[in-house]
């Protein structure tokens, strides 16, 4: 029995990162889009960035070397990912349950990548064990574990009960959305519980966490009520985490794509580029629009040609 | 519209109440907002009593086309006659949806389109960002992601055949097709909204592929774009309808009058094999505003450019309206400008004062140009004045712009290209910085005039109406603040500078709607005219005050 926790663990993990790797390779492949970038675009170099400027500003763009930025890139995105900058901005009374909950997100992630550190460190310098390197991990590991449960259920209660009572939101909320937030408070809820009750220094948490790392399946010292909600908690934290990327709170690949492919995506296409090297192709593709003025149903007809075409003009003569 | 003569009434402003699933209700219009609910403008315009009465749409216009939005019509949807083509038109809605997903028929924007599609999450921070929901008073209608989760639930439901308690409910009926269509021409494709987007879905691409499936599986679009635009474009060279013959005569009036304005001779060259730029304008200009091409040559030609226009088909009509509802009718127009300037082996294109004609040649087309036809850069004339100005060929007398100006950002030229710093350095070489004054957003964060995507030419019924009150209300206000220090007098004239011909109709427009001139003195222009204005070589007096 103590084996199923760990397989559960397991799968969860397989199929979080499966749908996760899967959604990047989907948008990966989608063919070469038209341009459609937005201002400001965070890479713009000259210092144009500040105030949403472009290289198009400047005279004959094309004979200058382009200046981009990749720190002004990270400038912008860092603080995105981390403190939701464009909602705290634009939507202040959303940011202030949004925030909480994906900040606690973050300190949980950290958490557990913390205790595999831990778990690794353990296994390779067992020396270090008691050091002071290990007393950091472990206070770190605690104030993210806690942290991030109680902000993640403090925002998830928030956007609740936002979602129920702005008549802005309830309106466009499906039972799915409801059920995900009650999903995340009640998966929480239970492993909070769990340690508080149970696990206050997030031994049995953290050796979970480290047999998971080598697959050494051991049972954890607990029985009777402990045990149980022990089980419950990975069951219910293992489902969350798969379930997320199959829903659409996988938006943080998309908006990876959302920025960086389109409202970043503003690399001009001059001779010898990459982009005018894919147009053949993209072109030569049939087009299937049944409109008369392209009239492509089925008919073999290419982008190519009915963009070189002009039935107006041939009606006219 | 009966009950916006009414304000408060009740009914009315229950009726902006609406859900996501009265888009397909049988319950005649959604919203019917009153005046009352729409927030009062600055002084003089502050009375909402005193603005003109909302027209309902006629009788007649109600039998024939398809009016359940909310008492205008911008599509003119002919009603079907029978069970049988309702059911019709509603497939081939879905069949152009299903098109709009698979990669042969839209790479064009399928990447951007499936991030809109997925990963919305609903939390509603892009509606405080438009104008047209702002201005209506926060009619649930007009709400930005309105009409795009109404695309989104019936994409998951009828298209991908997922569950309605995963994406909300959601029924599709011709009347749920006919509204989101004609909800589709309720947005200025602005994309203010996209730049607050947490997530970075974009309202106005998902509000374009609507348009899109109408007109390119069910052959339903404005007929202002089409038929007597991008049509006509491709048909006689121009969507003013104007062919090659019209265009030279009307140039060498042009000529004579810009002469005999400024006292320099100016003569437009046609079709010069080897020039380096090729002028492109929007030939509303020509026909509308024939003081700026006249000012543009004035200053090509003092600066010394080697420059043509051409007079080959639609080359000299910059407007590609495709950019608003057709990728197959912008790919055509956006070949045909590019065949032109290879034609006459020019080393770039300029492309004149317009925002949309600025983005779908030098951006939106960029990616459709194999090579042979990418060596033709696109530049906008922004940067080709800011470097004669830089140039000091030309003189200018600040002085000569001696009253108050404002300048209103196109959104084409910047949200979504960039070009904000040009346009300022010019005003500050013509015009005395204590007369300039910012509007506030302005640059990156500005408001659409209300004009955009098509709007601005898009005249029937009502639909003006509509535009002043909703899409353009926000610019007036915008203008009105920003020349709120002034005495709002017609002898104070005050200057409106709009670099984008599109906007330019619009501002005219809600001038003209709120008699904004004769009541306030504010007048409308674009740069060119401006600098001219200020061209110490020409006679003086340029820009003419009387409204026309
Ligand atoms: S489009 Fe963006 S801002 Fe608007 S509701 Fe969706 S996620 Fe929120
Ligand atoms: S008008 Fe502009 S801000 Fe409003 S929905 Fe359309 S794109 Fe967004």
């Amino acid at each position: 029995m103590h084996v199923i926790p760990y397989l559960v663990a397991y799968a969860a993990l397989l199929v979080f990162a499966a749908a996760v790797v899967g959604r990047f390779i989907m948008f990966s492949k989608m063919p070469q889009h038209l341009r459609w970038e937005l201002y400001p675009v965070a890479h713009e170099g000259g210092g144009k960035a500040v105030y949403g400027g472009s290289f198009m500003e400047d005279f004959e763009w094309w004979k200058k070397p382009r200046e981009t930025s990749v720190a002004g890139e990270l400038k912008v995105m860092i603080p995105e990912i981390l403190f939701l900058v464009a909602l705290k901005e634009h939507n202040r009374k959303m940011w202030t349950k949004s925030f909480p909950f994906h900040f606690g997100l973050y300190m949980l992630t950290a958490c557990t990548v913390l205790m595999v550190l831990s778990g690794l460190l353990r296994t390779f310098w067992p020396d270090l064990e008691g050091g002071a390197l290990f007393k950091v991990l472990h206070w770190v590991v605690l104030v993210c574990g806690f942290g991030g449960m109680i902000l993640g259920i403090f925002g998830a209660i928030g956007l609740l009960i936002k979602r129920l009572t702005d008549r802005g939101l309830k309106s466009f909320t499906s039972p799915a959305d409801i059920f995900n937030l009650v999903f995340f408070i009640v998966a929480f809820g239970f492993s909070l519980l769990y340690v508080v009750l149970f696990d206050r220094d997030f031994t049995t948490v953290a050796s979970f966490v480290g047999n998971l790392m080598i697959a050494k399946f051991s049972a954890l010292p607990m029985a009777g009520n402990p045990g149980l909600v022990y089980a419950v908690s990975v069951v219910l934290l293992s489902l969350l985490l798969a379930y997320i990327p199959l829903t659409h709170m996988s938006h943080f690949v998309g908006k990876y794509f959302a920025y960086h492919a389109v409202r970043w995506g503003d690399e001009p296409n001059l001779p010898g580029s990459k982009h005018s090297k894919n147009v053949p192709d993209l072109l030569n593709q049939n087009i299937g629009w049944s409109a008369p003025h392209i009239a492509g149903d089925g008919k073999g007809k290419t982008w190519a040609e009915a963009a070189t075409e002009n039935p107006a003009r041939e009606e006219e003569k | 519209m009966s009950d916006q003569g009414h304000p408060g009434d009740r009914r009315a402003e229950l009726k902006q109440l609406v859900e996501l699933t009265d888009i397909s209700a049988d319950c005649g219009p959604l919203a019917d907002i009153p005046l009352s609910q729409q927030i009062p403008l600055p002084p003089p315009f502050d009375k909402l009593e005193d603005e003109p009465q909302p027209t309902p749409l006629t009788d007649a216009a109600k039998e024939k086309y398809e009016c359940e939005l909310d008492g205008t019509i911008a599509v003119n949807i002919p009603k079907p006659e029978s069970k049988e083509e309702e059911e019709r038109l509603v497939k081939s809605f879905l069949s152009g949806m299903k098109k709009l997903f698979e990669e042969e028929n839209n790479w064009i924007f399928l990447k951007p389109l499936v991030i809109s599609a997925e990963h919305c999450a609903k939390c509603q921070t892009c509606s405080d960002s438009c104008h047209i929901y702002e201005e209506s008073g926060g009619a649930e209608l007009y709400r930005p992601s309105y009409r795009s989760e109404i695309f989104r639930r019936i994409y998951h439901k009828y298209i991908k055949g997922e569950s309605e308690w995963v994406h909300g409910e959601i029924d599709l009926n011709w009347k749920a097709v006919a509204r989101l269509i004609e909800l589709s021409y309720r947005c200025n494709l602005c994309r203010r909204c996209a730049q607050t987007c947490p997530i970075g879905v974009d309202n106005a691409l998902l509000a374009r592929e609507i348009r899109k499936v109408a007109s390119q599986e069910m052959n339903i679009q404005v007929k202002e774009l089409h038929e007597a635009g991008s049509v006509l474009q491709q048909k006689v060279g121009s969507s003013t309808g104007m062919n090659d013959l019209v265009l030279k005569d009307n140039m060498e009036f042009i000529d004579e009058d810009t002469e005999e304005k400024t006292g320099i001779k100016v003569e437009t060259p046609f079709d010069v094999e080897g020039a380096d730029i090729l002028l492109i304008h929007n030939a509303g200009e020509i026909m509308a505003w024939p003081e700026n091409p006249g000012a543009f040559h004035t200053l090509f030609n003092a600066a010394g450019l080697s420059w043509t226009l051409s007079s080959d088909l639609a080359a000299y009509d910059g407007i590609n309206y495709g950019v608003w509802y057709d990728d197959v009718q912008f790919a055509r127009t956006a070949m045909l400008h590019m065949q032109a300037a290879k034609k006459l082996g020019v080393k770039k294109i300029v492309l004149g004062e317009c925002g949309h004609a600025h983005k779908a040649l030098t951006v939106i087309a960029d990616r459709i140009l194999a090579e042979g036809l990418n060596d033709i850069p696109r530049e906008s004339c922004m940067t080709v004045l800011l470097d004669i100005v830089r140039s000091g060929k030309i003189k200018f007398d600040k002085s000569r712009n001696d009253f108050p100006v404002t300048l209103h950002d196109p959104c084409n030229m910047t949200r979504l290209m960039g070009i904000i710093q040009p346009q300022r350095e010019i005003i500050e070489a013509i015009v005395p910085a204590e007369r300039f004054r910012e509007m506030a957003p302005h640059g990156v964060e500005n408001y659409c005039c209300g004009g955009g995507s098509g709007f601005a030419i898009m005249s029937g019924h009502n639909f003006s109406e509509w535009r002043h009150r909703f899409s353009g209300r926000r610019k007036f206000r915008q203008i009105l603040e920003a020349f709120g220090d002034e005495e709002m007098t017609k002898e104070n004239p005050k200057y409106v500078c709009a670099p984008c011909s599109n906007c330019k109709g619009q501002i005219r427009d809600i001038i003209s709607h709120y008699d904004a001139w004769e009541k306030a003195g504010i007048h409308y222009g674009g740069l060119v005219e401006l600098m001219v204005n200020a061209m110490v070589d020409a006679k003086p007096d340029f820009i003419d005050w009387e409204w026309h």
